[in-house]
């Protein structure tokens, strides 16, 4: 990662005004979005400086609203490393969303079939089970692409919904849960509770997260499978030429993306909700592409762009309900800063080619 | 009298690259002005700055003794200059007419002008400098001649008095660059000016009335092209004199690529190659002559393993690699120039370093212990680069910036680094300029006294015939002839290309010849 850093910052760029301008060209798309949606708010009549106070507030004023952006970060950030990978290998997988659930269905069947496995077996179990979940319904993607040549696109896109409408059915009849009238599986059993760390309500997904990071940047820039991913991204021919196996290397990182996505599900499962709901994830399979491509995709700024994404929603909660602002302005707003950094990134592309 | 086009002092500077040095340049009105240089040497860059595409550093630009600011192609326009690029910029499925038109307001707003009047006009331009072309025939049916033509046309109808041409004979048969200097000869007759970027003498030499020489972003010297010699250009071009190519006897060992009776289709199902059988020993150079689209494609890839053949055998230093990966072939001890060397043989948005170790990223010293290097990989790089001679800032440029020619001197460096036991080079000198030209044959038959075993596919008669040690002609997917390049009748090799004579007899690997060898001059202008 420093050794690409270093890499790039010997010659090729323009002149270090127009350079830092680039670098800095996400975050500048974030102010500007800001400052639009502040227009916005002054439309309906409140005032952007309380708005946007009580949105920092609520995102970063207490132990509690960074341990609630925090744990909202985690599957964000999961599913964004792997999206970093496959995205770097032009694998185009936006079936994030339906691999999570895949995951969570998974880790819940597996939880509630073995609820007498001691805590760790549980554990290791439940990890494995929500990365083979998620692996799979992204190795479907993956053989179509890399036999039949079918764009992944396409079938990752629509395999979501077979994932979320499967997802339902289990819990409306097979793993309904009895007692309940609501939609969902029972409760998970007390061992399949992901640990804390003492004292805060910081579930293991957050290390976990955090340890993937360098592990990401590691496989891209250090071993050779992450240097014949760049390879198979940048320039397929060429890596047919170098005896790169490519349709194996689509399917390692479809099963490394998806498997990623399923063990974000599995956390919000073991992690948030303690049992299979229907409506497990707000959209994160989507938002994470969000993520990644804010995050240049680099593992690093996925992180950052994950913490701030999260930081945007727990925020908007507080200021709908400190400044009375209606939902879907804060919706609006989330909408502006993904349309503003697509935005930074064409501008990018076209400084990059005028400067030749 | 003033020029029509006068540039003073430009200087462009890309990162780690001085493009153009303080050049000066001067176009006068009515002339066919030829700017001669190496790849690399700073004429396309001249050039696109004239045409607004970039910026100079440095320097001022007089039209018709007028300073001109020219931000972009359009400025260029309005100042009557028009550029054809050597890589067109036609919508394939849009008419020709349409094409032309294509960013031109139309004379009725918010209509299109009448398609009769459009076609009358153009075939007024048309007619004027024999540029016939169909109007109403869509650009994907017309063969890459008459695609420059429609290019052409597109800038003599925006009103161009001066037309800028990057290397358009690169893409012509010879008939069609014969049209071509027709076509600019009319142009000039008629008060226009032309500007003709070339890397070949014998054009300059046909064509041009002056001609400027650019070596390393310098102009070297201006000259009117009737007082000066081929041999003077060319040591202004290279600023060295050319020296033959000595080719020391051929010492050839056993077979090490062996064919026994190979058939292959193509992408779309027919049959490419029918029945091809051959042997390159170790240490000769076997020439695969041909005209372009007879199975060379498809023999580069038979060989490669990145097709495999429907029937046959093909034996690599005695192993069976019939069915064998490019990884595979890889490992056993054979290298690959391929033809298209910007499709296959590099990634542009990697660094230099991580090119050079392109298919041995696995292998130590660049990976240990499923750790890749870097220091390795650029220690690796900068010997290649310092070694072979290869312009670039350095191991951490990305390859996407090396011109033509270094770029290919980059992989011939990192394929021939592996030593080797054969090397399959297709077309390895195809948009090079003399210099790196004659460097890369060099390094061939280098190639071939270290004992390997060379197969050069190219459809360059005169490279074949400077290099190989035999020659096998290839036609419609079959060796039609083995000829020996020290005693073949040119003649008789081209009626063989066209496939009118076949030869189908055994020829055995010439054993070490006379002293005389067969020396030949570098690229004959």
């Amino acid at each position: 990662m420093t050794q690409r850093a270093a890499l790039s910052t010997t010659g090729q760029r323009p002149s270090t005004a127009m350079s830092l301008l680039l670098k800095g060209s996400p975050i500048l798309a974030v102010i500007l979005a800001l400052l639009l949606g502040a227009l916005i708010i002054a439309a309906v009549g409140v005032s952007p400086l309380a708005a946007y106070q009580a949105m920092v507030k609520g995102a970063f004023g207490s132990p509690r609203a960074l341990t609630q952006a925090s744990l909202r970060a985690v599957p964000l950030l999961l599913i964004s490393l792997g999206l970093v990978l496959a995205f770097r290998s032009r694998i185009w997988n936006i079936g994030a969303e339906g691999q999570l659930y895949m995951g969570a269905w998974a880790a819940a069947l597996f939880a509630l079939s073995f609820p007498d496995l001691p805590p760790a077996l549980m554990l290791m179990g439940l990890l494995l089970v929500g990365f083979a979940g998620g692996a799979l319904w992204g190795l479907v993607p993956a053989l179509l692409r890399a036999y039949l040549g079918a764009n992944e696109i396409v079938t990752s896109l629509l395999l979501n919904y077979v994932a979320i409408f499967w997802v339902s059915y289990q819990v409306r009849l097979p793993m309904k849960d009895p007692t309940s009238f609501l939609p969902q599986s029972a409760v998970l059993p007390a061992s399949a509770s992901l640990p804390v760390l003492p004292g805060t309500r910081l579930h293991m997904g957050v290390i976990l997260g955090l340890i993937l990071v360098p592990a990401i940047a590691f496989i891209l820039w250090k071993t050779p499978l992450g240097y014949r991913l760049r390879v198979v991204g940048s320039n397929p021919n060429a890596a047919r030429f170098a005896g790169i196996n490519v349709p194996l290397h689509i399917i390692i990182v479809m099963v490394i993306s998806g498997g990623l996505a399923g063990i974000a599900g599995m956390i919000e499962v073991a992690g948030v909700h303690h049992r299979l709901i229907q409506d497990i994830s707000p959209g994160f399979g989507f938002t994470a592409i969000v993520v990644a491509l804010l995050g240049q995709l680099h593992p690093a700024g996925a992180l950052l762009a994950a913490y701030f994404f999260a930081s945007l929603v727990i925020g908007a909660d507080s200021m709908q309900r400190i400044v009375g602002l209606p939902v879907a302005l804060t919706e609006v707003i989330q909408a502006l800063v993904v349309l503003f950094v697509l935005a930074s990134e064409a501008f990018r592309r076209r400084v990059r080619r005028v400067v030749g | 009298m003033t020029a029509l086009v006068e540039m003073r002092g430009i200087t462009k500077r890309f990162p780690g690259v001085l493009a153009n040095d303080h050049v000066d340049f001067v176009l006068e009105a009515g002339e066919i002005h030829a700017l001669l240089g190496e790849n690399g040497a700073g004429k396309t860059t001249l050039m696109n700055i004239l045409y607004g595409l970039y910026q100079p550093d440095e320097g001022v630009i007089y039209v018709k003794g007028k300073p001109a600011i020219i931000h972009s192609p359009h400025d260029a326009i309005q100042l009557g200059i028009g550029m054809v690029h050597q890589h067109f910029q036609l919508v394939p499925t849009f008419s020709v007419a349409e094409n032309i038109v294509l960013g031109l307001p139309s004379r009725r707003e918010p209509f299109l002008e009448s398609r009769r009047q459009v076609h009358q006009r153009i075939a007024e331009v048309s007619r004027a400098y024999g540029l016939t072309v169909d109007p109403s025939c869509p650009v994907w049916q017309l063969s890459v001649g008459e695609q420059q033509r429609v290019e052409i046309l597109k800038a003599l109808y925006r009103g161009a008095t001066v037309l800028i041409l990057d290397e358009p004979t690169a893409v012509l048969t010879p008939q069609e660059c014969e049209r071509l200097f027709d076509t600019l000869l009319a142009l000039v007759q008629s008060g226009k000016s032309v500007i003709f970027i070339s890397h070949k003498l014998d054009e300059v030499m046909a064509i041009s009335h002056r001609v400027t020489v650019l070596r390393d972003g310098r102009v070297v010297g201006t000259a009117r092209t009737q007082d000066i010699s081929k041999q003077e250009l060319a040591r202004m071009m290279v600023g060295r004199e050319m020296r033959p190519i000595e080719k020391p006897p051929a010492a050839p060992a056993g077979p090490v690529i062996e064919l026994h009776d190979i058939w292959a289709h193509d992408d779309r199902g027919l049959p490419a190659l029918r029945s091809v059988s051959l042997q390159v020993h170790a240490g000769e150079i076997l020439g695969i002559a041909g005209v372009d689209g007879n199975g060379q494609a498809e023999l580069e890839e038979v060989l490669t393993g990145l097709r495999r053949p429907s029937r046959g055998r093909y034996l690599l230093a005695g192993q069976n690699v019939t069915h064998a990966s490019a990884r595979e072939l890889f490992a056993a001890g054979l290298a690959h120039i391929p033809a298209d060397r910007n499709r296959f043989g590099m990634v542009a948005d990697m660094t230099l370093a991580e090119n050079s170790i392109l298919g041995m990223e696995g292998q130590p010293p660049f990976t240990r212990l499923g750790m890749l290097r870097y220091r390795e990989m650029e220690g690796h790089c900068s010997r290649l680069i310092h070694e072979y001679d290869i312009r670039a800032p350095g191991p951490a440029a990305f390859a996407g910036t090396l011109s033509g020619g270094n770029a290919q001197k980059l992989i011939l460096a990192r394929e021939i680094s592996r030593r080797p036991k054969a090397l399959v080079a297709a077309q390895p000198t195809r948009g090079l300029d003399i210099g790196a030209t004659e460097y890369v044959r060099r390094k061939l038959l280098e190639q071939r006294q270290r004992g390997c075993a060379v197969l050069l596919i190219s459809t360059e008669l005169e490279e074949i015939l400077a290099l190989s040690d035999r020659i096998a002609v290839i036609y419609e997917g079959q060796i039609v002839g083995m000829v020996d390049p020290a005693c073949v009748d040119i003649e008789q090799l081209g009626l063989m290309m066209a496939g009118a004579v076949k030869e189908v007899c055994e020829l055995p690997p010439r054993m070490p010849a006379g002293p005389e060898g067969n020396p030949i001059e570098g690229r004959r202008p």
